[in-house]
This record gives C-alpha cells, sequence and structure tokens, in this order.
C-alpha cells in the first residue's frame, strides 16, 4: 500500500507532499506505460494507406487522472483508512466502520425520494429534461434503487445472514411473479406486464440460474473434490446437443432426455475420468482443457450428426409434462387450455421455475451427498489423498463418482439450455464458458452453495447490467458498447474480490457431523486440492 | 525360540523381503514376525529403511521380492504385498499413521473419524443411492459410527476439541487423533510410523498409555526412536540398519547386543582400521555389495488403476535410500571383527553366524538368513502358503 521511501524524508514529509510527489511518479509511469497505447494510434486514411492518430489529448487525460487518483489517495484515502483502526481515546472504541457511514438512514431517505420523484416522472423525463439529462436521470434512479435495496440489507443483516438460504429461494421463487405484477402495474395492463417481464425473467433470471446450476455442479468436482476441471463445458455440450439430436430426430419429450442426457454427461465424465485419474494439478487441468476442446472440435467436424457449425435448430420446446403445451399452434396451447391471452412470456416463466427447480435439485443433492460418505470421501480426497489411501479407500472410484456426478449435473444444465435456446452450436461452447463458471465457483468460495449463488448473481447479473447502460453512448460515443467491455470488469471484480477475500465469498466451510456444536472451519484450514 | 508357535500366533510374517530403488537395495532380504497381541518396535538409525517396510506391509509399495502374511483372527490369511494398496487396511485390516502427520486438516475431528469409516457407512448407505432418500438404515449406522468416533475421541483425550478443525490441533493432539482415526478403520494389526517423534515428555507418557491400552485389542508394530517409549511399551524389537536385520528379540536382549550398539554408536575409528586390514577389504565389501539391479525398481502395483509407486507417495523417505559405501554397516563391522577374532582358522564358518546382514541376499535367498531353529518351519510355511492360504489380492 504504502510506496518505500527513505524513513529520514517520510518523517519529514506530511500526507499532502507525500502525496504530491507519488502523484508526479505515478503519472510519469502513465506516460512511459501509455504513450504508445493510447498516444498513437494506428488507422487506415481514405487511400487505404496506414497512418497514425496522434491522441495528445486522450493520453494526457489518462496521466492527469491517474496522478490525481493517486494524489487523492495518498493524500486522503490512506489516513482516514488508518484512521479507522485509531480508538478513540476518551471511549476506546474503534470509529464507526465505512459500512455504517455509508449507509445512513438519512441518506436512504434521500435516495427513496429520488427514486419515487424520478419514477414519477418516468414518462415525462425525455421532455423535461432533453434526452441527454435524461439518461444521467435515469442511471441516477437506477443507482438511487441499488442503494436503498443494499441499506434495507445492510439493516437487515443479521436476519438475512441467519435465514439466508430460506430468503434465498423465496425471493427467487416470487421474482417472476413480483416482476410481471410490478410492470403491470408501471404499464397498466396485465399483457403490458408479461411482455415486459421476458427481459428480466429471461435475461436475467434464467441466465443467472443456468450458471448457479453450472457452478455448483462444478462445485462438485472442484470445490469437494479438488479436482481441478477446466474443461467443464464439454458436459454442458453433451447435454444440450443430446437434447437437441434425440429431441429433433426422435422427437423425444424433454422430460425423457433430461435423465438421458445427465447419464451421458456422466458417462463422459467417466470416461475423462480413467485417463486423468493419475494426473494432479496443473496436468490435470491442462487435460481437461483439451477435453472440452475434443468435444467442441467434434462438435465442429462431424456434419452428418452435429450439422457442424451450422449447429442444430428447431429443437421442440418443453411441454408441461405433456398437458399443456407452448406452442401456439398446438391444440392443448397453454392459453387455450386456461383462457388466457397468447404470450410468449408463459414459456419463459415455465422455464424459469423449470431451471429454479433444477438448481434446488443439484442443491439438495449437493448438501445430501456432503453428509454421506461418499461426500466425507470426497472431501479427504481434496485435503490428503495418500491419507484416504491407508483408511481404505478406494481412490478410483471416489474420483470417478465426483467427476460422473459433477458432469451430470453440467449435463442437466446442457439440455435445459437447449430447450431454452431452440437451437445449439458449438460457438456456444467455448473454453470461456468454463473459464466463466469456473471463476464463479472461485469468487464464490469453493464448497460453498451459497457464495457460490452470489458470486453467479453478481458477474452474470453484472455483465447483463452492463446492457443497460444505454447513455454511455452520449458520453463516450455512439459506437461506444458497454458490454464489450463486460470481461474487462469480470477480471477487475475478481482481482478486487481476491484481493478482500483470498478465499471467496464464503471461505469458511460447514461441517457435515458434529458432536456438540456446529462451528464454521476457517478457510485457512482446508485445501485447495491439487488433482 | 518361535518354533512350538503355530501359524496364527503370528499376525504379520514378513520372508525374504527386499525392496530396492534403481539400485539402491532399500531392504535386503528381510524376515520378521509380529506376534499377535504384542507391541512389535522396528527400530534402527535414520535410514535403515524402516519407513520402507512401512510402505510394503501397507501397500504403498510393492516390494521387489518376498512375501507378507497377514493372519487375521478369523483364521483368513492374506498376502498383502499381492493386494492393491486401498484394500490392505480395507479387507486385511492393516491401519497405519504417517512420519509426518497426515490429518485432513480443513475437516473436524469427527469428520476426520467419520472418513475412517467409510468402508462401513459406504455400505450402510446402500452405496449412496439408499442414503440420498434417507433411507433409516443409514441413519442408525450413522450414529453407531458417531458413538465409536466418540469412544476413540475419549481414549485420546481430545472429545474436548471434536468440532474443531484439525489443522487447528498441537502436535502432539494430532498424532493422537491419527493414531485414533486409524483405530476407527477397526484394523487387527496397527502400524505406527515414529508416533512420539515430536512428543514432549508428559505427551509421550500419555501416548505409551494409550499404546498399553489399544495393544489389549489391537496388535502393533511400531516405528521409533525415542527409546524410552520402546522399551517400556514394546514387547519385541526388531533392529534394521542398511536395509538389514541386524537383531532382533525382547528389549533387554536388544539393548545389549554389541551389534545395536555398534550401529547407533559406531565403533571407533581404529577398530575399523585393524578389522578391515585383520579381514582384508575385498571380502567386507564384497559381502555388502549386492550390485546394483536396475530391472528390479519399485514394482508396479497389483492393480491396473493404482499408478506407480513412485507417483503415490512422496519420497520423504530420501533418508530411507540406501548407500552402502566401504565398510558403512557399523554391525557388520562388529560381525566382521568377531569373526576376525574367533574363526581366523575357519573364515568359512563365518556365514553361519549370526551375521545375516553381511550375506548378499541373492546368494542366501533359499537358505533361511537367521540360521536359528525355526528356519525349516519357516521355510515350509512359505511354500505351503499360497496354495492353503486365503488368496490375497484381487477377487
Amino acid at each position: 500500500m504504502a510506496v518505500t521511501v527513505s524513513p529520514m524524508r517520510d518523517v519529514v514529509a506530511t500526507p499532502v507532499q507525500r502525496a504530491f510527489r507519488e502523484a508526479l511518479y505515478a503519472g510519469a509511469i502513465a506516460l512511459g506505460l501509455f504513450v504508445l497505447f493510447i498516444g498513437l494510434r494506428t488507422d487506415q486514411n481514405i487511400s487505404n494507406e496506414l497512418i497514425l492518430v496522434q491522441r495528445w489529448g486522450l493520453l494526457a487525460l489518462v496521466v492527469i487522472l491517474t496522478a490525481a487518483g493517486r494524489f487523492l489517495y495518498v493524500a486522503y484515502a490512506q489516513p482516514f483508512l488508518a484512521s479507522l483502526k485509531v480508538t478513540d481515546v476518551a471511549t476506546g472504541l474503534l470509529p464507526e466502520s465505512l459500512a455504517t457511514r455509508f449507509f445512513r438512514l438519512s441518506y436512504l431517505f434521500a435516495a427513496i425520494v429520488i427514486a419515487v420523484v424520478l419514477l414519477v416522472l418516468a414518462g415525462s423525463l425525455d421532455e423535461l429534461l432533453g434526452p441527454d439529462l435524461a439518461g444521467y436521470a435515469r442511471f441516477l434512479r437506477a443507482l438511487a434503487i441499488i442503494y436503498a435495496v443494499a441499506s434495507v440489507m445492510f439493516y437487515f443483516r443479521s436476519f438475512i445472514h441467519a435465514h439466508f438460504s430460506a430468503l434465498g429461494v423465496s425471493a427467487l421463487a416470487l421474482y417472476p411473479v413480483i416482476v410481471v405484477l410490478t410492470l403491470a402495474l408501471y404499464t397498466g395492463s396485465v399483457a403490458g406486464g408479461f411482455q415486459g417481464s421476458l427481459k428480466w425473467v429471461d435475461n436475467f433470471g434464467i441466465q443467472i440460474l443456468i450458471y448457479v446450476m453450472l457452478a455448483w455442479g462444478l462445485n462438485i468436482v472442484i470445490g469437494l473434490a479438488g479436482l481441478l476441471d477446466l474443461g467443464y463445458v464439454a458436459f454442458y455440450a453433451v447435454g444440450a446437443y443430446a437434447y437437441a439430436l434425440l429431441g429433433t430426430h426422435f422427437g423425444l419429450s424433454f422430460w425423457i432426455l433430461l435423465p438421458a442426457a445427465g447419464c451421458m454427461a456422466a458417462f463422459w465424465g467417466v470416461m475423462l475420468g480413467f485417463p486423468v485419474l493419475r494426473l494432479r494439478g496443473d496436468y490435470l487441468a491442462i487435460v481437461t482443457l483439451a477435453f472440452g476442446e475434443i468435444i467442441r472440435l467434434v462438435l465442429i467436424n462431424w456434419r452428418e450428426v452435429t450439422n457442424g457449425s451450422a449447429g442444430v435448430s428447431g429443437i421442440p420446446k418443453v411441454s408441461f409434462f405433456g398437458l399443456m403445451s407452448f406452442n401456439v399452434s398446438d391444440p392443448n396451447y397453454i392459453g387455450k387450455v386456461l383462457n388466457i391471452a397468447t404470450s410468449s412470456a408463459y414459456y419463459k416463466i415455465f422455464l424459469y421455475y423449470l431451471i429454479l427447480l433444477l438448481c434446488l435439485l443439484t442443491a439438495f443433492v449437493t448438501i445430501r451427498l456432503r453428509r454421506l460418505p461418499v461426500g466425507r470421501a470426497w472431501e479427504a480426497l481434496r485435503e490428503d489423498e495418500i491419507a484416504c489411501r491407508s483408511l481404505g479407500i478406494n481412490t478410483t472410484t471416489t474420483k470417478l463418482t465426483a467427476f460422473a456426478t459433477g458432469a451430470m449435473f453440467g449435463g442437466f444444465a446442457g439440455s435445459f439450455f437447449a430447450a431454452r435456446q431452440g437451437f445449439v452450436s458449438p460457438e456456444s461452447f467455448v473454453f470461456l464458458e468454463s473459464a466463466i463458471v469456473l471463476a464463479i465457483v472461485v469468487l464464490g468460495g469453493m464448497g460453498s452453495l451459497g457464495g457460490i449463488a452470489v458470486a453467479a448473481l453478481v458477474m452474470i447479473g453484472g455483465t447483463e447490467a452492463l446492457r443497460e447502460l444505454d447513455f454511455l453512448k452520449r458520453v463516450f460515443g455512439p459506437d461506444f458498447t458497454p458490454e464489450l467491455y463486460r470481461m474487462l470488469l469480470f477480471g477487475m471484480a475478481m482481482v478486487i474480490v481476491m484481493l478482500w477475500k483470498p478465499r471467496g465469498f464464503v471461505g469458511s466451510r460447514e461441517p457435515t457431523a458434529f458432536l456438540k456444536e456446529q462451528k464454521a472451519v476457517s478457510g485457512s484450514f482446508t485445501k485447495e486440492g491439487h488433482g | 525360540m518361535n518354533v512350538q508357535a503355530s501359524q496364527s500366533d503370528f499376525i504379520l510374517q514378513v520372508e525374504h523381503l527386499s525392496m530396492k530403488f534403481g539400485g539402491l537395495v532399500a531392504i535386503g532380504d528381510l524376515s520378521f514376525q509380529a506376534r499377535r497381541g504384542e507391541i512389535t518396535a522396528l527400530i534402527g538409525p535414520n535410514g535403515a529403511g524402516k519407513t520402507t517396510v512401512f510402505n510394503c506391509i501397507t501397500g504403498f509399495y510393492k516390494p521387489t521380492e518376498g512375501m507378507i502374511t497377514l493372519n487375521k483372527r478369523d483364521g483368513s490369511t492374506y498376502l498383502l504385498e499381492r493386494l492393491p494398496n486401498h484394500e490392505i487396511p480395507a479387507r486385511a485390516n492393516v491401519a497405519r499413521t504417517f512420519q509426518n502427520i497426515r490429518l485432513f486438516s480443513g475437516m473436524t475431528l469427527l469428520e476426520n473419524l467419520l472418513v475412517a469409516q467409510h468402508n462401513k457407512l459406504m455400505k450402510a448407505s446402500g452405496y449412496t443411492f439408499l442414503g440420498l432418500f434417507g433411507f433409516p438404515s443409514y441413519r442408525q449406522a450413522s450414529a453407531e459410527s458417531i458413538e465409536l468416533a466418540r469412544h476413540w475421541l475419549e481414549k485420546a483425550d481430545l472429545v474436548d476439541r471434536a468440532d474443531d478443525p484439525a489443522g487447528d490441533l498441537p502436535y502432539g493432539a494430532q498424532r493422537r487423533l491419527e493414531i485414533a482415526r486409524a483405530m476407527c478403520t477397526g484394523p487387527e494389526l496397527l502400524c505406527l510410523d515414529e508416533p512420539a517423534a515430536g512428543l514432549n515428555p508428559r505427551e509421550s507418557a500419555a501416548l505409551n498409555e494409550l499404546l498399553m491400552d489399544i495393544k489389549n485389542s489391537t496388535s502393533i508394530l511400531l516405528i521409533e526412536h525415542d527409546m524410552s517409549v520402546v522399551m517400556q511399551i514394546s514387547d519385541h524389537v526388531v533392529v534394521l540398519e542398511y536395509g538389514r536385520k541386524i537383531s532382533d528379540g525382547n528389549p533387554q536382549s536388544v539393548r545389549t547386543d554389541p551389534r545395536v550398539i555398534a550401529a547407533y554408536l559406531g565403533v571407533d575409528d581404529e577398530e575399523v582400521e585393524t578389522v578391515l586390514t585383520e579381514v582384508g577389504d575385498e571380502d567386507v565389501i564384497e559381502q555388502l555389495d549386492t550390485g546394483p539391479d536396475s530391472a528390479h525398481g519399485p514394482g508396479n502395483s497389483a492393480s491396473m488403476m493404482a499408478g506407480p509407486v513412485s507417483d503415490t507417495v512422496e519420497h520423504a523417505d530420501e533418508g530411507e535410500r540406501v548407500t552402502v559405501s566401504k565398510g558403512a554397516s557399523k554391525a557388520a563391522q562388529v560381525d566382521a571383527r568377531a569373526a576376525s577374532v574367533a574363526s581366523k582358522p575357519a573364515p568359512a564358518a563365518k556365514p553361519a553366524a549370526k551375521s545375516s546382514t553381511a550375506k548378499a541376499p541373492k546368494r542366501t535367498a533359499a537358505k533361511a538368513p537367521a540360521a536359528k531353529a525355526d528356519s525349516t518351519s519357516k521355510g515350509k510355511q512359505a511354500a505351503a502358503k499360497p496354495a492353503s492360504g486365503k488368496r490375497g489380492g484381487r477377487k
């Protein structure tokens, strides 16, 4: 944190002087780093010649911002952070924490007022403020709402902590209902409510829950058994293609193919498991990565079966156990059966509840398995494989069951994905997907279901939310697309979380059995496993 | 002295065991027995091959040559060198601890002991399927396993810390927990690798008490450097030096054996010199030098699935490697001196003396090395075992 300077000068310099000096250093370093990155840019002119575009203004801006940031940090932020650790002489108490200062009741009221006023004026914002300011106003409204929700969560944090899973599950179960009702009130019609809910239920709800399920599946392999698997997306692909091909060619129902896809993915999990049984750590990671790529390349090149890069389209929709269908042309279309208006939102809401159920199944099985001997053996394997063998645990079958179980949930998620998209192509199963799922597991805290769900919410929800920041186009020009920066933000968020909590959001581990009282095991004792 | 003892009196019989790592002979033609209900101690200077013997017995290494027989209480017999690694604790009921403690540090004490009961619980949970749906049979077995864990936690005096992570325990408690964990597998033979290493005298005394308690139900094979532990509790001591047995008997006889004293304390330099010149240096070296045998690396595992041994056990045993240099074995020097004094006129009589160590195992493998009264009966057993005994190895 503090830059090392010679102690003699350190004694003399006040924070502001020191900050000034360090700001100059930071500016010089930024200039050296960015002079070629930002200052010069190659481009084509009208006659297709390569020319250098000079951007000294932008460079100056970046350098000044860097220097100013360093100045503010050293001059004000560092003394402030240090003062938080100094106890008050009179009371002997630590000063108010940053969080209590940030979440003041008065701020909460202000935020609520801003949000309500801007919500009421929502329709007439453009006329009142013009398009530019209206964009900022909407952003401010979003911030105010997020702040209000965050402070409510802060005030009830102990309650939330105590009832985390019950609250989480009920919030997830009520989510589509709340979205539809809110939007119905907002637009003034039920049909409008359903139509508007599409984005919230599909892009946010289903998308996040798919990743929650994938991350929970991978958590069995990495978090519990400690086997670093970089090719998890392969099982997702196996599940998706199993449903896509069997569903389109043989017309089998989703409810038959879901378990079948899970079994096939588990089979491939065992197929992968056999050759890598003896590998550990980095070697295991490389081989699993290669396995993921092999599956993708087979999907691309085995044209007769998979239709290559063009993918498989026209994948049948899921029906409500055959009782109601979601195809408008079918005689048992849900709108006709229930006598309600035709809308594509019903299918999305149905899919939302379906993936929610699949997620809960994954969580239930994981929690149960952890308390069974096989789950304990997985965790023991992560801690010490040699000790496992000295206790008579067959490490071969234990590893294979971990691979198979993790892969099975990947397969479930894959067949759901195929049903939701109606189209699969190898493009959906690139290594980046494995990396994202792995990042969610690591960020959430290996082995903890709650932490992983929160990490998926932050990561996937956050990147989806970037699409909503359209007003930034007005700031950075029309060809600025915020969602292109999502991987950058993803990386930055990971670095910050790893600095702040090296073991992920939830670093501790819940014991699976206890004699007197259940105490969480600190993350400093658990091992990450080495393959 | 063991002539009258019937086969089942011995829980463990190690016969002509050799373990070579490339050209290094870690164990050369070692034979000894451990009686049921006794504590047998395996001692020797650093690098004598004690841990290698343990790794052979518990299946972490596959021996290059030799036979390791385990006789269970119910009369069944297992050839341990043929069993895959994890079946030795599971089927032959041999449990072990490690020189460098190997606990599941992120799991609580109770969980550590429950993992040790894996195979029993696995059966009770219907190989996971019944347990997944919450069948009552598993719940009952689970409660019983917790009771067993509590029993051993109480014996090890750790019950107060049952819900703490194992990595949080002080060193001595970790040693006791590792023993308790091994006992939870329900072993007939418990192999302890230096259980008293790093313990203070009080902890050491507590450990002695625990071991004496365990001895009532389970035979113990013990590696130990702490002579106070060895002399107090063991009933039988086997001394190794450079992978060969130099002494075998009760603690008192071993303690006074000049070969053992020489192995531990060394021989005076002048003595060595005189001895070497008297016998003729070449002779001693030739006897010691068994020659590198690169064809016999660490044997491959009997299981197709398990990797080669070097893969599975990290080489914490650098010290166990034998480098037989000129006149390295102190015991051999004592022998040589004795031989040179006693049998100068008839050097051929020397190998028949009790110098099992100074012999090349290849040449004498057919003969029993310790030319004692029981050598013939042992040979017979060895020949009869594969036919009559219950076959070990893969079903």
